[in-house]
Order: C-alpha cells, then sequence, then structure tokens
C-alpha cells in the first residue's frame, strides 16, 4: 500500500509529515504507560497517576502535530482531489489463510477524533488528580483510564476492522472496570454488570458484521486494491463498486448497527448508560459522554459507505439508523425530565445527543454528525466535570437534585459559568458550538428529503431546552437544600440518597475540608474552563452561517467524493499504484460516486449534499429552544419555589399524567421487559425442559420413580407455588436457584456419566447428520 | 488401497476408544481410552493428508501427539493427587461435583 | 500394492484386537501392554501412510514417553499388579449402544462420502524437511501456542504431583 509516493509524483504533491506518518505512536505511548502504572505505579512519588497524565499528554501532542500535518496536506490539494489517507500497515498475525494486519489510517474524520480523545483523557486525568485524591484505588482508576484512552485511540486509528475490534473490546472491559470501580456497593457492580452484558449483545453484531463484510469483500479487495477484506479503505472502496450482493451488505450494515446501538447507547439498548453512572464523575464524563459512547457513531462515520449502501440512504424516505435516532432522541429526552440525579439527566441527554449523531448518519448528513461528535464532546465533558465538581465541594458526594442541590449559583461562581455556558451549547443556542453542529444535522435532515425526522429534531431541541432548564434552576437557582444548605449530617453518607460516590475514604478527606458548599480548587476548575471556553468557541471551526470560508471542517474532515482510478501493476509488494483522476464532469454525472461503472475506477466516499444555511430556519429553532427554556424556567419557578397549588401533586391528581409519569420513572419497563420477561421467558423454558428431559428420560431409567415424584412436588411447589402467590419473583438469585434445583439430578458428579451422556448426545447427533445428508 | 479401509480403521478405533471412557472406572484407564481415540484421529488426518498430497495433515498430528503427552503428563499428575487424597482413583468415587 | 495391502489388515486386526483388550482386560499393567501393541500399529499405519517424522515421532513420544508414564502411574497408585474384579462402572452397558451408534453413524458417512476412491499410488513420502518447512512457516502461531500449552502441562503437572 505504498500510494503515497507514486501519487505525488502524478499528481498535485499532497503534504505529509513525521507526525502523520507516525501517528500510531499515539495509542502506544499509554499502553507503554499502563504496563508501567500497573507494574511500578504504586511505588511512585504520585501513585502512578503522574504517569498516566505524562502519556496523555504526549499523545495529545503527537496528535495536535498530525492534526496540524493533516490540515497542511488538505490545503495542499487541489479542490477536486482526493485526499489519500496517510495508510501505514504491517503484518500482525497470520494463521491458515487469514492475514491480519495492524496499522494506521489516518484522515480527517480519524484524526479529529484522535484530538477529541487525547485532549478529553488528559483534561480528565488531571481532574482526577484532585476527585480521586486518597481512593484506595487510586493506582488502579489510573491505569484503567490510561488503557482506555490506548484502546480508544487504537481503534479510532484502526487501518482494519480486527484492530478496531480489539480496540473496541478494550473500551467495553475498561467501562465495566471504572463503573464498578467502587465495587464494594451492591450497586455499582451490578451497573458494570449490566453495562457489560448489554453492550455485549450488541457486540455479536459487530463481529457478524466484520466476518460477513470479510468473506464477501476480501476477493474484491485483493483483486483491486491488493489488501484484504478486513481493511476498512477496502471494504469502503467495495461497498461503492457497485460488487457487493445487496442482501450481504444490508445485513451487514444491520449487524454492525446493532454493535452500534449496543455501544452508543441507542434505543432500545440504551438503559446501560444511565445505570453507567454509578462509576466515579471523570469516568462518566470521559467514557460515558464524550468519548467512548460515540464509538458506535464513529463506527457507523468510518464504514460509512457500507451503511450508504446496505441501509439505502437518501435512496428513501427512512431508514434503520435514522429511526432508531429519532425514537432515541424524544424518549431519552422525555425520561431526562422525572430525574432527580444530576448525572442521569446528563446521562440521559447524553443518549438523546447520541440520537442526533445517528440521526445525521443516517439522514446523509455526515458532516454535522462528526462535527457533533466533536462539539459535544467538550459541552458535555464540562457539564458532566461540573456536577463532579458540585458534588465534591458543594453538595457532599449527593447528585440528588432536589435533596441536595439548589441556589448554588454564588457559592460557585466558576462551576456555574462554566455550566449555563455548556448548558446553552447543548440547547443549541447561537453562537455557541452546539448550535452550529446540531443544527447543521436538523437543517440537513430535512434538506434530505427525511422531514418527519426533522420534526422531531426539532421536538429533540425543545425537550432538551427543557430539561436543561429544569436541571440548571434545581441546582443553581432556588433555596439551597439539604446538603447544599450546611444542614447534611456530615460523617453519615448514608443520609445522603442516591450518593454514588460515596464510600469510605472520601469521608477521610473530607475531615480536612471547610464545611459546607464552596467552590472547587484549581486541578477541578481549570479543566472545566478550559472546557466551558472550547464549548463556546469550537462551533466556529464550521461555521456555515458565515459563509464557505469559514467551514474548515468540511475541507478538513469530509472525504471528498472523488473518483480515483487506480491500476495495479502485477508485480512484488514493492511494486506502487498509479493513480488517476476523472475529469470533474465525469464525477458530478454520478449521483454516488462510483457506482455506476465499477470498472473504471474506485471510490472511497459516497457523494453527499450539504443544505444551504438559511437564517430563517435558523431563527425558528432557536425561537423553539428560547420556548422551551421559557416554559420550563417558568414552570420550575412555579413548582419548585413557589410551590404552586396548581402544579404541585398534578401528577397524583390527573390520571394521564400521572400515567405519563409512572412510565417515564419506570423507564419505558423497558429494564422489566429485559430482566423479567425476556430473561425469565428464556431461561424458564430451558429450566423446564432440561427438568422434563431429566425427570421423563434419564431419571426413568436411572432412578426410582418415587424419588423424581417427590422432586416434581417440590419444584412444584417452589416454582408454581411461590409464583402463584407473588406473579413475580423479583429477584435473579431465584431464578438461579431454581435452573440449578432442576438440573441439579444430571449433576451426579460421577464423570462416567457425564462422558455416556456426551457421547450419546453426539452419536445421536451424528446419526441424525448422516441420515438427514444421505 | 481404499481411503475408506484408513478411515474405518479410525473409525472403529474411535468407537472403542469411546466405550474405553464411558465404560471404565479406574481413571489410569480411562486415560489410554482417551489415547487410542486421539490416535485414531491422528490416522484419520494423516490419510487425509495423502489423499489430498498435503503436508498439514502431518503438522496437526504432530501437534496432537504433543498435546496428548501433555495431557497425559496433567492428567497422571491429577489421578496421583486424587489417590494421595483419597486412596482410590475410581473415578465413581469423585462425586464432588454433585450438584 | 498387494503387500502394503496385507500389511494393511494384519496390522488393522491387530490393532483392533489389541484395543478391545485394552478397554475391556481385568489387569491395569495388561491394559498398558496391550495399549502399547495399538500404539506401535498406528506408528506402522503411519509409514504406511507416507508419514515417517509421524511415525519415528509416535514411536518416540507414545511409547517411549507416555507408556512409561502410564505405567508409573499405575504403579504409585498401586493398583495389582493381577487381574481386578471391579474395573468397570455401571454405565458399561450404556457405552456398547453409544459406541456402536456412532460407528454406525460413521460408516453410513464414509460409504457414503468415499465409496471405493482409491489412495494415490505412487505416494511420495513427505520429508521432515516439508513438515518442518509447515510448521515454521504457515503453522508457527499454533506452534507457539503450543509451546505454551507444553510449558503449562510442565508446570501443572509439577505443581499437582509436589508433595506439600
Amino acid at each position: 500500500m505504498s500510494l503515497l509516493a507514486s501519487e505525488s509524483e502524478i499528481l498535485a504533491p499532497l503534504a505529509s509529515g513525521w507526525f502523520l506518518e507516525h501517528a500510531w505512536l499515539i495509542p502506544v505511548v499509554p499502553a507503554i504507560a499502563f504496563a508501567l502504572i500497573i507494574l511500578i505505579g504504586k511505588r511512585l512519588p504520585m501513585k502512578g497517576s503522574e504517569l498516566g497524565v505524562l502519556s496523555m499528554i504526549s499523545s495529545l501532542v503527537l496528535a495536535a502535530g498530525a492534526g496540524y500535518q493533516w490540515i497542511q496536506r488538505t490545503n495542499s490539494a487541489t479542490e477536486e482531489q482526493f485526499v489519500e489517507p496517510v495508510i501505514r500497515s504491517w503484518s500482525w498475525w497470520r494463521s491458515g489463510g487469514f492475514d491480519f494486519g495492524i496499522g494506521q489510517h489516518i484522515d480527517g474524520l480519524s484524526i479529529l477524533v484522535l484530538i477529541v480523545v487525547a485532549f478529553i483523557s488528559t483534561l480528565v486525568q488531571i481532574y482526577s488528580l484532585e476527585y480521586l485524591r486518597g481512593d484506595r484505588r487510586y493506582t488502579h482508576f489510573f491505569a484503567a483510564l490510561t488503557l482506555f484512552s490506548g484502546g480508544m485511540l487504537a481503534m479510532v486509528l484502526a487501518d482494519n476492522m480486527m484492530l478496531f475490534l480489539l480496540g473496541w473490546e478494550i473500551m467495553g472491559l475498561c467501562s465495566f472496570m471504572l463503573i464498578g470501580h467502587w465495587w464494594e456497593e451492591d450497586a455499582n457492580s451490578r451497573a458494570a454488570l449490566k453495562a457489560f452484558f448489554t453492550v455485549r449483545t450488541g457486540d455479536v453484531g459487530l463481529l457478524v458484521g466484520i466476518s460477513m463484510l470479510y468473506f464477501s469483500a476480501n476477493d474484491w479487495t485483493q483483486e483491486h486494491l491488493g489488501v484484504s477484506g478486513f481493511s476498512i479503505r477496502g471494504i469502503s472502496a467495495w461497498a461503492l463498486s457497485g460488487a457487493p450482493n445487496s442482501t450481504v451488505i444490508t445485513i451487514a450494515a444491520v449487524a454492525l448497527f446493532i454493535a452500534c446501538i449496543g455501544k452508543s447507547g441507542q434505543f432500545p439498548l440504551h438503559t446501560w448508560l444511565p445505570d453507567a453512572m454509578a462509576g466515579p464523575t471523570p469516568v462518566s464524563s470521559l467514557l460515558h459522554s464524550s468519548t467512548m459512547v460515540v464509538a458506535g457513531v464513529y463506527l457507523v462515520a468510518r464504514l460509512y459507505p457500507v451503511f450508504f449502501v446496505g441501509l439505502d440512504i437518501l435512496g428513501s424516505g427512512g431508514n434503520l439508523i435514522v429511526v432508531i435516532g429519532g425514537i432515541t432522541i424524544v424518549i431519552s429526552a422525555a425520561l431526562a425530565f422525572v430525574q432527580n440525579d444530576i448525572k442521569r439527566v446528563l446521562a440521559y441527554s447524553t443518549v438523546s445527543q447520541l440520537g442526533y449523531m445517528m440521526l445525521g448518519l443516517g439522514a446523509g448528513a455526515w458532516l454535522p454528525a462528526v462535527f457533533h461528535i466533536f462539539t459535544h464532546a467538550f459541552f458535555k465533558a464540562c457539564l458532566f466535570l461540573g456536577a463532579g465538581s458540585i458534588s465534591h465541594s458543594a453538595s457532599h458526594h449527593s447528585f440528588d437534585m432536589k435533596r441536595d442541590m439548589g441556589g448554588l449559583r454564588k457559592v460557585m461562581p466558576i462551576t456555574f459559568t462554566t455550566w449555563i455556558i455548556s448548558t446553552l451549547a447543548l440547547c443549541g443556542v447561537f453562537p455557541f458550538s452546539g448550535f452550529f453542529s446540531k443544527d447543521e444535522i436538523i437543517d440537513n435532515v430535512g434538506h434530505n428529503g427525511y422531514n418527519l425526522f426533522m420534526i422531531i429534531g426539532l421536538i429533540g431541541a425543545f425537550m432538551t431546552a427543557a430539561y436543561m432548564t429544569r436541571a440548571t434552576y434545581l441546582t443553581f437557582f432556588g433555596e439551597p437544600r439539604g446538603a447544599s444548605a450546611g444542614h447534611a449530617d456530615h460523617g453519615d453518607t448514608n443520609d445522603t440518597h442516591n450518593s454514588h460516590d460515596a464510600n469510605a475514604s472520601h469521608d477521610a478527606h473530607d475531615v480536612e475540608q471547610s464545611h459546607g458548599p464552596h467552590e472547587s480548587g484549581l486541578l477541578i476548575t481549570i479543566p472545566l474552563i478550559i472546557l466551558s471556553v472550547l464549548a463556546l468557541s469550537s462551533g466556529f471551526l464550521n461555521a456555515t452561517p458565515f459563509g464557505e470560508s469559514w467551514e474548515r471542517m468540511k475541507l478538513w474532515v469530509e472525504p471528498r467524493s472523488v473518483e480515483v482510478v487506480e491500476e495495479t501493476h502485477l508485480g512484488g509488494p514493492g511494486e506502487s499504484l498509479i493513480i488517476n483522476l476523472p475529469s470533474a464532469e465525469e464525477v458530478h454525472s454520478k449521483s454516488v460516486c462510483g457506482s455506476a461503472q465499477p470498472e473504471t475506477g474506485i471510490c472511497y466516499a459516497p457523494q453527499l449534499n450539504h443544505a444551504p444555511f438559511k437564517w430563517l430556519k435558523a431563527m425558528m429553532s432557536m425561537a423553539i429552544v428560547f420556548l422551551g427554556i421559557a416554559i420550563s424556567w417558568i414552570l420550575s419557578t412555579l413548582l419548585f419555589t413557589k410551590r404552586a397549588p396548581r402544579l404541585v401533586g398534578l401528577t397524583q391528581r390527573v390520571k394521564i399524567l400521572g400515567f405519563g409519569h409512572k412510565l417515564l420513572v419506570n423507564k419505558y419497563y423497558l429494564d422489566v421487559l429485559y430482566e423479567k420477561v425476556i430473561v425469565r421467558s428464556i431461561a424458564y423454558p430451558v429450566a423446564r425442559a432440561a427438568y422434563w428431559f431429566n425427570q421423563n428420560i434419564l431419571d426413568g431409567i436411572l432412578h426410582a420413580i418415587a424419588n423424581s415424584t417427590r422432586k416434581i412436588s417440590g419444584w412444584v411447589y417452589k416454582n408454581v407455588d411461590q409464583l402463584i402467590v407473588d406473579g413475580t419473583v423479583n429477584n435473579s438469585a431465584t431464578l438461579t436457584k431454581s435452573l440449578g434445583t432442576a438440573a441439579q439430578p444430571t449433576q451426579s458428579g460421577k464423570v462416567s456419566q457425564y462422558a455416556a451422556l456426551l457421547f450419546s448426545a453426539a452419536a445421536v447427533a451424528a446419526l441424525v447428520l448422516v441420515i438427514i445428508n444421505t | 488401497m481404499f481411503v475408506n479401509q484408513f478411515l474405518f480403521l479410525g473409525a472403529i478405533l474411535f468407537c472403542i476408544g469411546v466405550y474405553g471412557v464411558v465404560a471404565r472406572k479406574n481413571a489410569v484407564l480411562m486415560l489410554m481410552s482417551i489415547e487410542i481415540i486421539l490416535n485414531s484421529v491422528n490416522i484419520n488426518l494423516l490419510t487425509f493428508a495423502l489423499r489430498n498430497s498435503s503436508t498439514d495433515g502431518h503438522v496437526f498430528a504432530l501437534y496432537i501427539i504433543a498435546v496428548a503427552a501433555a495431557e497425559v503428563g496433567v492428567g497422571l499428575g491429577l489421578v496421583l493427587l486424587v489417590y494421595r487424597n483419597k486412596k482410590t482413583i475410581s473415578i465413581d468415587d469423585l462425586s464432588e461435583m454433585r450438584g | 500394492m498387494i503387500a502394503q495391502n496385507i500389511g494393511f489388515w494384519i496390522i488393522a486386526i491387530v490393532m483392533i484386537g489389541a484395543a478391545l483388550r485394552v478397554v475391556t482386560t481385568n489387569n491395569v499393567v495388561h491394559a498398558a501392554l496391550w495399549l502399547v501393541v495399538v500404539l506401535a500399529g498406528a506408528a506402522a499405519q503411519y509409514i504406511l501412510l507416507a508419514a515417517e517424522f509421524v511415525a519415528v515421532t509416535q514411536v518416540l513420544v507414545y511409547i517411549g514417553a507416555v507408556m512409561v508414564l502410564f505405567l508409573f502411574g499405575t504403579m504409585l497408585t498401586r493398583a495389582r499388579i493381577g487381574a481386578e474384579s471391579d474395573l468397570n462402572n455401571s454405565y458399561k452397558k450404556l457405552g456398547i449402544p453409544v459406541g456402536l451408534v456412532m460407528l454406525v453413524a460413521m460408516g453410513l458417512a464414509l460409504t457414503d462420502s468415499f465409496g471405493d476412491e482409491k489412495l494415490p499410488e505412487s505416494a511420495k513420502v513427505v520429508s521432515t524437511q516439508e513438515i518442518s518447512d509447515q510448521i515454521f512457516g504457515p503453522y508457527l502461531l499454533p506452534f507457539w501456542a503450543l509451546s505454551f500449552v507444553l510449558l503449562a502441562a510442565v508446570v501443572g503437572a509439577i505443581v499437582l504431583a509436589r508433595k506439600d
């Protein structure tokens, strides 16, 4: 894959540089730091945290250097020229004809996400220095955080799907470890398990998708590009070549999207994300709002050609991604209204914003969606760190807005200011960064013909403004309540509701502090200030309202959908490729680049169009946002401060509102559906079938009938009776127990019996197979 | 020579080995039956290697021999440990794993 | 070819008989000795299948090392040198039908797929060099994995058998 050398001889030379060529160092640094922290971290003066922070700073420097050189590279290309990504790959391991590579694929998208991840990781690690001081697993926390950054960075610059999968799974593991950081509390370890298993459900889709793409794309990519079917570049070209079978690519796209649903917390697998807030606040800020959860969005953006062709984006009025994204926006925004825990409000807000990104990608608004990853990372990380700052210094580690917050704007001016800036950015108020990305998404969704979803996007914007105003009001305005008023019973954290962060080590260092709410220290406020400045200004990197010259992201990040003619020479691996460009007319004559004539050239990106910016539309959505803020403010004032008798207790008096409220409080009963209905409906028949098999077939031969009768009655008593008495046996322990009881007699402990059963099953299965096949 | 004569030899040895695993009570004898099963698999691998004139089968046969050696080493270590603790190596007496 | 065929049938019958004795005899030491016959027969079959190196390895590893291990195992567990009455368990009767069903299944599949297909007549003996090229070429990764398995087995066997 030495495309660069030959290309530069024929065309306008594309600038390259050391940072671009050595971008693979970016994840290597944190990986080494992780090993060092684990090995010698505890013996270092700062218990290993300095290694983590230093590695993140060096990753950030490397990523920034690469970003600078990438900008030079795009500037050196002509307007119509395809900016070749900087790809380097090595063979990682090969076995039985499969060649698994390792390498980097650096283009605008990966550079953008690399910088975001390295930047937020650096700030969060600095913030954690103060936030977790004195924690009993301080070193391990930094080790896991550093490993996470390494995994995410490796995933972002992966040049093939195997490396991508590796990074993806490392992130999943770190997410599990960090959510369960304080695993002594049962709720935390349950949340960690829930996150792990829910995401895992989706990950099956990733494996299926990768293997499907490999087996269907490998021949084509080997022939045309000389790369394996794992290569992201190869898959993209293959998807747009017109060669793939439409059913195969559709199923592969759906399978991959299932993985994205799990990872990015989309409906219906979003339930893990709010529970993941059980982890320390820096973790919520880094993993569960700004970086890890956008991995699913990144996957869609990365393999966009697969989704573009497979799900027929732009070709029809709706597709899976748009529908899931649209549903997610509205239902999670609705859930945010009934939360009292400030971090849960932010979690549902994250889910909703991820829905916007998915909606944008599904509707062909690639650039706005990717830009939203960028801006969202800053303001959401800032909001989470702000919430952490409040709980750290003001509300005595409680996150409950109704009990322990209120009126904090006076005592925490810096946190308050940064919070307000980020909230306005999240609501999409001009000129904050959210406006330039979110409004673009909504605008482009409508422009591409998804009118219904544009309306959903506007409704989502209204709801976002409203629930953020409610949260802001409860936290910073009104009367101080609970801990923030200074009358929390210090030393007794059981008093505080939902105190996820409460643990013994925190109490230990609280003693030194002055009691009562106060502003947090510099290590906490400086990251907040940096992030809020970015939340304010990062939108100007792609400020569509100000004309073409402001759309820098479009120039730097969006791949130009130019058809590239590549001719491979027959020759050794050192042989280079010749690239020619078709004339401009040829390009514009095709709607989707490359798909019309697969034999002429190779195309790496689909042709997308951008909605022209109109102030009128922007004004309309601004009006909606301000309406949301105003309504919510008035209601909040009436409800929480003035306690207007007509509003308080409304949900108890009006039946339909009460029903809606109950539905929201119970999270649409999705958890109930998953844990009680689905798990039980699968596990119970299995238990019953195993039991039936045992009772009727094995015991009939091996044991006396009397024995089995006793057990039947015992089982009936245990299960049916219990079931009738209280219809919902409400924990999985009972389930496991009954499963175990039912399967007990097969577990005689006799190896010979196991062997006999195993072999007879195998023999019967083999016989059936043989008879069917002959 | 027919392909099938070797494959049938492998199949018969395999079934004898399976019978041994199921029927034997003595742990050492069970391990011996497993060795018979492994050898029948090796015969199959080498037959197919000859039939397809490739060397892959040889490689795997060697790997299986190596794994079998490791398995016997660990297996007999386990048997010794069991004998030391229980003064018997009868499989039927080892049912602590009963649920 | 005739000579090889005769050789095959003689060795095959001896192997099957010996294997049956391994799983039926009432004497542990006898069983071990019958197993030697089966393993040696297998080595002879490998030579017929043009696999010299595997045959030599079979003799060295199995008959040389594994059998010694078995005899040591028998000795250290103080099995009686002589017939024992209770070497079989109560699943003996289940074992026979299971084995037969498997044999029927495999027999059907084999006759169906290979019928009277013949092995290539002039088979070239596979040289050790070719095998090593394969092992240290495309199959290097499994080879590494195998090395770890052996290492783990050595450590595990020591840990298990050590007295403390």
